[in-house]
């Protein structure tokens, strides 16, 4: 009999879709797994919303009791604490914003799943409870946005190729959240009525200084906050506390909204603009894939997203190396954020995408 | 049926036990601090308990105190002597290969004021009496060592330590928890002061343990109220589970299986495997406990493929909560912490077969080829 490991973090999503395969698969063994990503809290932390507090387990473990399958917990710390947590260090440090979900979906809950959890159950498939939808037509796997537009996770799993793709299910793709919530509820599932995670997890307090400090000894240095024309307009704790797009916690008053517009870590300037001077119609996009295999070549069209629930864009991309493009879009879209994923889409198929380099 | 190789985390209910119990969880349900007849007969069966207990450990029943649990026991003895023996110092003097019981419990002593010693240990997990010797000074309260090591099973001379012991009028604690399935626990031989048992590793019931207690030991009790247990112990008591205790401790010291034959059976099958090498001692080991570390492969990973392939198995790198810190015990017998990442522990039971260990070897060896290679089955065509 073949065996579908079910992704389960102890939230709605992932139960019910752990419920649905095990509900359908009589062919298959489901195996329920829950990836330790990090160690124990230091004492006093209470992090409930949180997919990876021991609370999570908890309730992973219970569904998987209800569900009737086994359960198993994953220890992924190491490959969390270099590929995840480094990396969003790192990123800040370099003048980037972290793209920490679509990291953990890329090196966590695939490749390492994939790859070490399949080999440890021996199974040949991966469900986790993404709002995404897969087809296999004209002898490929793609990557399909979700029923559900306003849940479409496609955005953090445009990294997937071919070989994940296809032992990879979806189980949600069809649904919408309320009727998931709703099946978990008629499945009297524990977790039907936990509320969303919504802080990065490992940032408990949602403050990833301390971590800046902790993990790379950065403790900010103060330095000049610029405007577009270079000059001084105040002063900022240190450049890796900034991100682009970034609003608040300025300090700064010139009597109309400004934002970050371009963090320069050689130089610790911050610099900012009007709303107006942080759109912009052109970008480029280093580290892409395409989840098809090859990528294309030349021009062509394409809607691109840049950031998670933003509406995507019309654009035109040109391939200016083997895993860089250029986008240009057709009206300018808000705070190109380097470091953030450009993902490109064909209609409601996910094509790919990359991480934006330079804007 | 899977194949059950994790004796040494939890053994079955012996069929004669639960008979033993049943009466004590329906009819004769008092308590045995009752005046009256449903009292005194609970009363009897909590006696007869705690006499079968001392006889077969050669102690006087007094010198017994139930408690909930193997780790209640080891936590009485550490923090009830300990602070009892104060006025002598505030020394303990334990092993690196303790379980967490003890030294967590030590950890809380240490908060409080008291020195704490951790002797080492050998490359098979044995530790020398003669640095316990040393260890002890003019201060030291307790020595607290086990008599047989839960993960790699290597049991130590506790007789010669007793004798250390003995010699420098320092109390002796004896964590007996593991050993005490296979060889009755010697107050007199080992010159222990406290014993700690627990009946669940004996094909007893869950929920119960012993302390043994020389008689004339001054202990603080760690758990207060009423006058149960002599005073060093209050909370009324598990009578069914104290029955069961005494019962599963005659049964386990009548007729034994000869596991050590099994054992060696599933060592020499284990070791044969590329980069499998045995851990704790090759023959001063508990007679059901094989442990071995695996090159290439994470232990709680193993003990899932195991799992699923219906072997019940333990690695000493995991916990319910699956962190992955190397074994304590592991690590101060100087295995490297990359292969300590690896260990598997198979303890063996009443149950084993001959056809169960020749198929472990078999699909250990499978599983731990499919780690290394980390090669998936192939996705199922489209």
């Amino acid at each position: 009999m073949s065996r579908v490991v079910a992704a389960m973090s102890g939230g709605v999503d992932s139960s019910v879709a752990a419920a649905l395969l095990a509900r359908e698969a009589s062919d298959e063994e489901v195996i329920g797994v829950w990836m330790r990503t990090h160690g124990d809290l230091p004492e006093g932390y209470e992090l409930s919303r949180s997919c990876c507090s021991p609370d999570a387990a908890d309730d992973a473990r219970r569904v998987a009791q209800l569900l009737n399958i086994p359960f198993f917990i994953l220890n992924v710390e190491r490959e969390f604490g270099a590929r995840v947590i480094d990396a969003f260090v790192d990123s800040y440090l370099e003048g980037a914003t972290p793209n920490p979900c679509q990291a953990c979906n890329q090196y966590i809950k695939f490749d390492e799943l994939l790859k070490r959890g399949l080999a440890a159950y021996g199974a040949n498939a991966v469900a986790t409870g993404h709002y995404a939808r897969l087809e296999h037509r004209d002898g490929r796997w793609r990557l399909m946005r979700a029923a559900d537009a306003d849940k479409d996770q496609t955005y953090f799993l445009w990294v997937l190729d071919q070989d994940q793709l296809a032992r990879t299910r979806f189980p949600l793709g069809e649904l919408t959240k309320p009727e998931v919530r709703a099946l978990a509820a008629e499945l009297t599932l524990p977790t039907a009525h936990k509320p969303e995670s919504q802080e990065i997890c490992f940032v408990p307090l949602g403050d990833y200084r301390e971590l800046l400090e902790e993990r790379r000894g950065y403790a900010g240095e103060p330095g000049p906050i610029v405007d577009a024309d270079g000059t001084r307009v105040g002063t900022h704790t240190g450049y890796a506390h900034y991100t682009v797009g970034q609003r608040h916690g300025l300090g700064v008053a010139l009597g109309e909204a400004v934002y970050v517009r371009e963090v320069q870590p050689p130089s610790n300037t911050v610099v900012i603009g009007r709303r107006e001077e942080v759109a912009r119609r052109t970008f480029t996009v280093d580290g892409a894939r395409f989840t098809a295999g090859d990528s294309p070549s030349g021009r062509f069209d394409a809607s691109v997203r840049i950031r998670h629930r933003a509406p995507d864009v019309p654009a035109e991309v040109t391939m200016i190396g083997r895993d860089r493009f250029m986008v240009e879009t057709v009206e300018p879209v808000w705070a190109p954020a380097p470091g953030q994923a450009a993902v490109l889409y064909d209609s409601d198929e996910c094509l790919g995408g990359g991480r934006i380099a330079h804007a | 049926m899977a194949i059950y190789l994790d004796h040494a985390a939890t053994t079955p209910l012996h069929p004669e036990v639960l008979e033993a119990m049943l009466p004590y969880l329906t009819e004769h349900h008092g308590n045995p601090s009752s005046i009256h007849a449903s009292g005194r007969r609970a009363r009897q069966g909590l006696d007869e308990a705690r006499e079968e207990i001392a006889a077969l450990i050669g102690a006087k029943p007094r010198e017994i105190v139930f408690t909930a649990s193997g780790t209640e026991a080891d936590n009485l003895a550490i923090k009830g002597v300990g602070w009892a023996a104060s006025a002598r110092g505030r020394h303990v003097v334990t092993s690196t290969v303790e379980h967490k019981a003890i030294i967590n419990t030590a950890a809380i002593l240490e908060r409080q004021g008291f020195r704490v010693s951790a002797v080492g240990v050998d490359r098979s997990g044995r530790v020398n009496p003669a640095d316990v010797e040393a260890a002890i000074t003019d201060a030291t309260s307790l020595v607290s060592i086990q008599a047989a090591n839960n993960e790699v099973g290597t049991m130590q001379p506790v007789a010669e330590i007793g004798a250390v012991c003995r010699e420098r009028r320092v109390p002796f604690h004896v964590d007996a928890v593991q050993s005490a399935a296979f060889e009755a626990p010697t107050p007199d031989a080992w010159q222990a002061t406290l014993i700690s048992l627990s009946a669940h590793k004996l094909y007893g019931p869950k929920g119960i343990g012993a302390l043994y207690v020389r008689q004339g030991t001054a202990m603080v009790p760690q758990m207060n109220g009423g006058a149960q247990e002599r005073q060093r112990r209050a909370g009324t008591e598990n009578v069914a589970a104290a029955v069961g205790f005494a019962r599963a401790m005659r049964v386990a010291y009548g007729q034994q299986p000869d596991l050590a034959l099994l054992r060696d059976r599933l060592i020499r099958g284990l070791v044969a495997l590329e980069g499998v090498e045995l851990t704790g001692h090759p023959t001063e080991r508990l007679p059901n406990s094989a442990s071995v570390v695996i090159q290439g492969v994470e232990g709680g990973d193993l003990v899932a493929a195991l799992d699923l392939e219906g072997i019940e198995a333990s690695t000493g790198s995991a916990c319910t909560t699956g962190s992955v810190e190397p074994s304590h015990v592991l690590l101060s017998m100087g295995i490297d912490p990359e292969l300590a990442h690896g260990s598997l522990r198979l303890t063996l039971g009443r149950s084993t077969t001959e056809a169960a260990i020749d198929r472990t070897i078999e699909v250990v060896g499978a599983c731990i080829g499919r780690l290394r290679g980390m090669h998936a089955p192939a996705a199922v065509p489209a």
